[in-house]
């Protein structure tokens, strides 16, 4: 076991321990909390699964800007003290970890298809020759360039439409 | 380290599942319905090693969309909690049979 194993195990432990302490923290500050570590976590596999930029993007966009949007509303609504308990009784305490479990059986199942030790890793020289942002860019640009501007079309329209909900009535 | 990333990514995915029907709270909802398309993200990252580039250019779109999404959402979580004065979605049952 070399050295980017043991580094995926911790940061893969890290983000299932902290999932889970969020779906369970009755607090939702603590769950916005736990919600940062796990996307750090998963942003420390982008690295070892040689996805540089998108780490540095999962950093600056998730625990960025949309971590701090929930954390702007639930203090904007006064949700972090006194809170009413929202977590289901037992009964949804079984169902909920039923599907979860054959949920994940079903998805491990699926995915031990995968072949264990694929045949070349086509990522690395490319990554290599263009650098870690072109490789990625250049697709995007070029051959994605209408999905990137409908996307843009879609921001536009997302915020025009958070505004005017988020508006108060005259 | 292929297959161990997309059994992560699985077990995350199920984790967010299980949080969207455990919790009461809207918020708290929205933040595992994130952790889910972070799983699905995950998945795309580790295939894209083996695959293609293509895989990390879709990962941004979900981003962009996920970010799009969590706006809209919480403007309708603000907007709800002005009528019900509570983020509890056993309140929002006008459209419920």
């Amino acid at each position: 076991m070399d050295l980017s194993q043991i580094v995926f195990y911790l940061f893969a432990g890290l983000a299932v321990a902290s999932s889970v302490l969020m779906v369970t923290r009755r607090n939702p500050v603590y769950a916005a909390l736990y919600l940062v570590v796990t996307l750090f976590a998963v942003a420390g596999i982008f690295v070892l699964l040689d996805a540089h930029f998108l780490a540095a993007l999962q950093v600056v966009v998730y625990a960025g800007a949309i971590l701090v949007l929930f954390l702007f509303v639930i203090m904007l609504l006064n949700l972090g003290h006194a809170f009413e308990p929202d977590i289901r009784g037992r009964f949804w305490w079984a169902f909920a970890a039923g599907l979860g479990l054959v949920l994940l059986a079903e998805l491990v199942t699926v995915m031990r298809g995968a072949p264990e030790r694929p045949e070349a890793d086509i990522l690395a020289p490319l990554l290599e020759a263009k650098g870690a942002v072109a490789a990625v860019a250049e697709p995007l640009f070029q051959s994605y360039v209408v999905a990137l501007e409908v996307t843009g079309i879609l921001l536009l329209v997302a915020m025009v439409g958070a505004v005017v909900i988020a508006k108060r009535r005259a | 380290m292929l297959v161990e990333s997309l059994v992560l990514s699985a077990a995350l995915f199920a984790i967010g599942v299980a949080g969207v029907l455990l919790r009461r709270n809207a918020i708290v909802m929205f933040m595992c319905i994130e952790l889910m398309l972070n799983a699905v993200n995950l998945f795309f990252v580790a295939v894209s090693r083996y695959a293609g580039i293509e895989g990390q250019v879709f990962v941004i779109f979900v981003m962009t969309v996920a970010a799009a999404e969590a706006a809209v959402g919480l403007g309708i979580i603000i907007s709800i909690f002005r009528h019900y004065d509570s983020v509890d979605i056993r309140n929002f049952r006008l459209l419920r049979w």
